[in-house]
């Protein structure tokens, strides 16, 4: 028989502490895939936020340095800047990077800091049980905005790769998701031109990924994909919004 | 050169190859220096946005291995908290300087305001001389224990100018910088974590964490420093550390010319806190006295230290003056010379087991 699929040898274990449905994981094993065909693994460094996906650290076989939730770009940006030959990158939610740490995500793209920040956006806080982010869709059902994200009580949703897209030190800016096989092929394409643009030195790049959280979207596993097409996308469309 | 100054250079002396900082009166004149001498010597010094974004950057550029350190004052020292609790759990060995206004920031300095059960170690210098030493000292305590160091100063520490001689350090050069953040060249990938181990696949966070914790003994044990005088007679024992620490000096002086048997405990390492010294002087005395700028912080760790062997006397205070930084009317010889003598003890006056609070 011929083996058509396999985990990439960066990935220390098949199984994983998440949940049924949840995108982050798809989303680790395209970013160690791609690691590992562009032969990077020995100068990685991956900067680790806070969130369901610290759970991966543990698993991956390339050196991680765990930062504090929201401060991964600040700490990434040491990381870059001690050891330029590095191939650096970030990993954080849409709580950790645009909930708590939105300053410094700013700022880092601002400064055109050579790292490739990764950020799931799964428009909630999965890990504290299902709350608000500023990345909550208007309408979405959470735990701290029961009946629906509304406007006038909780605000509106924060667009982060159209924001951080306008800096003039951003190189590269792209929106992807993981919810259907030709999305996971796109999301490989955008991460693969994200780390291109930082080791081309052309300046800070990000892609942003749409994850499932069918856990804090109280939905069953089987229903995140449709519910992330029906609800987040339209929202946030996907595409490359930037590329210099 | 300024006291501040001279920490940066000695800082850059000691291999310390990445700064990032905010600007804060009285520690912005280590920013300011170290963002034209840091490119002078190949090294990095950014224009961090905000506290917190600094000490992650410090974070980043020490977890890699190299020698990095910021600085701030109380109020920016307090937005860096939950990442100085952190580094502390994950063992990475950064410096920081805390030149506070005043010293109301003792408590601040040596107890900290992040969460659980870490330790920075806490020097503090009294001259631009011993400024530059403890700098570079602090590098190397930092990398032996692998654990945060700061470094204690205040507005008038910062801005007087002494001469300094530097010396130079060797200790650098031998760092152990085996458990840093490379790139997983020629090995399997580690992860440098406050939440757990550096090994993967593994869950041990309690062991861990103990690590970072069971060194506090051996610090305390190893680590202590201080500077005393007149203490073999004294019937009265002045602590103080700092800037202030060498007012009090010389008041000591003038007081043993007026006739009065007065000694004088100057921490140098606020933690570990000299409780050995301070208990000995203690025993001998027959009261004790403690200046300090705030409303009694340190007073505390000397209470601890002599637990009831002698009364103990508060001597400071808070002392601002309309510029906010801290200096104040209280720092004046003539003002702790007759404090000292308002607390010497009358003869036979001495009362066991009074804490004197
Ligand atoms: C300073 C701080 N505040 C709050 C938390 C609690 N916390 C842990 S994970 C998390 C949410 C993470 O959400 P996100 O980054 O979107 O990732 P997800 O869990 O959805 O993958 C929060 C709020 C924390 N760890 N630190
Ligand atoms: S809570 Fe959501 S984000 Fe977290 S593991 Fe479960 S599905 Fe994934």
């Amino acid at each position: 028989m011929q083996k058509v699929f396999e985990k990439p040898d960066l990935l220390l274990k098949t199984e994983h502490s998440l949940c049924p449905g949840c995108g982050e994981p798809v989303a680790l094993r395209i970013i160690l895939e791609l690691i590992q065909e562009l032969g990077l693994r020995d100068r990685t460094i991956c900067v680790a936020g806070i969130g369901c996906y610290t759970a991966f650290p543990m698993i991956m076989d390339v050196d991680v340095m765990q930062a504090l939730h929201g401060r991964a770009p600040s700490v990434a940006t040491g990381v870059k800047r001690v050891r330029p030959d590095a191939f650096v990158f970030t990993m954080q939610g849409d709580g950790d990077m645009i909930s708590e740490g939105l300053q410094e995500v700013i700022h880092s793209a601002a400064r055109g800091e050579k790292f490739t920040a990764i950020v799931f956006n799964n428009a909630v806080f999965g890990e504290t049980g299902g709350h608000m982010t500023a990345a909550t869709v208007l309408g979405q059902h959470t735990k701290t905005t029961v009946g629906g994200r509304d406007r006038e009580r909780h605000g509106n949703p924060i667009k982060i790769s159209e924001l951080l897209a306008q800096l003039d030190g951003a190189a590269y800016v792209a929106r992807a998701a993981v919810h259907t096989p030709s999305g996971i092929k796109l999301t490989k394409q955008y991460l693969h031109d994200a780390f291109r643009a930082q080791l081309e030195g052309k300046g800070f790049s990000l892609v942003e990924i749409l994850t499932m959280c069918p856990t804090d979207w109280f939905v069953t596993p089987d229903q995140g994909p449709a519910f992330l097409e029906e609800k987040l996308k339209p929202i946030y469309p996907l595409g490359v919004i930037k590329s210099l | 050169m300024e006291g501040s100054a001279a920490m940066a250079e000695a800082a850059v002396r000691a291999g310390c190859r990445f700064y990032a900082g905010y600007p804060i009166t009285p520690s912005t004149e280590i920013l300011e220096y170290m963002s034209t001498r840091m490119p002078q010597v190949g090294g990095v010094c950014m224009n961090a946005e905000s506290e917190i974004e600094a000490i992650g950057m410090v974070w980043g550029a020490a977890g890699c291995g190299v020698r990095a350190m910021t600085a701030s004052t109380g109020q920016g020292i307090s937005l860096m908290q939950e990442s100085f609790a952190e580094l502390a759990n994950a063992q990475i060995p950064v410096v920081t300087v805390n030149m506070c206004r005043g010293q109301g920031d003792y408590f601040q300095s040596t107890r900290g305001g992040g969460h659980g059960d870490y330790r920075f170690i806490v020097l503090a210098p009294s001259s631009a001389q011993e400024a530059a030493d403890l700098a570079q000292l602090a590098f190397d305590l930092a990398d032996k224990w692998r654990n945060p160091v700061m470094i204690m100063g205040d507005f008038l520490l910062s801005h007087t100018s002494e001469i300094v001689e530097f010396h130079e350090t060797v200790a650098q050069r031998s760092a152990d910088k085996s458990w840093a953040i490379t790139g997983a060249r020629g090995r399997r990938g580690i992860t440098l974590s406050p939440l757990g181990p550096s090994e993967k696949l593994s869950t041990d966070i309690a062991t861990t964490l103990a690590h970072a914790i069971d060194k506090h003994a051996a610090i305390k044990a190893e680590e202590v420093r201080v500077d005393t005088g007149y203490l073999d007679d004294a019937e009265l024992v002045v602590v103080a550390f700092g800037f202030p620490g060498r007012f009090v000096k010389y008041a000591v002086m003038l007081a043993r010319e007026r006739g009065l048997r007065v000694g004088y405990v100057r921490p140098i390492t606020l933690w570990p806190f000299p409780t050995q010294a301070v208990a000995a002087a203690a025993e001998r005395a027959q009261a004790v006295a403690v200046f300090e700028l705030n409303a009694g912080q340190m007073i505390e760790d000397v209470q601890l230290a002599v637990l009831g062997r002698a009364p103990v006397h508060a001597i400071g205070g808070i002392s601002h003056d309309h510029s906010g930084f801290g200096v104040g009317p209280l720092l004046n010889v003539e003002y702790i010379l007759k404090r000292i003598e308002e607390v010497y003890p009358k003869k036979g006056s001495r009362v066991q087991g009074n804490l004197g609070l």
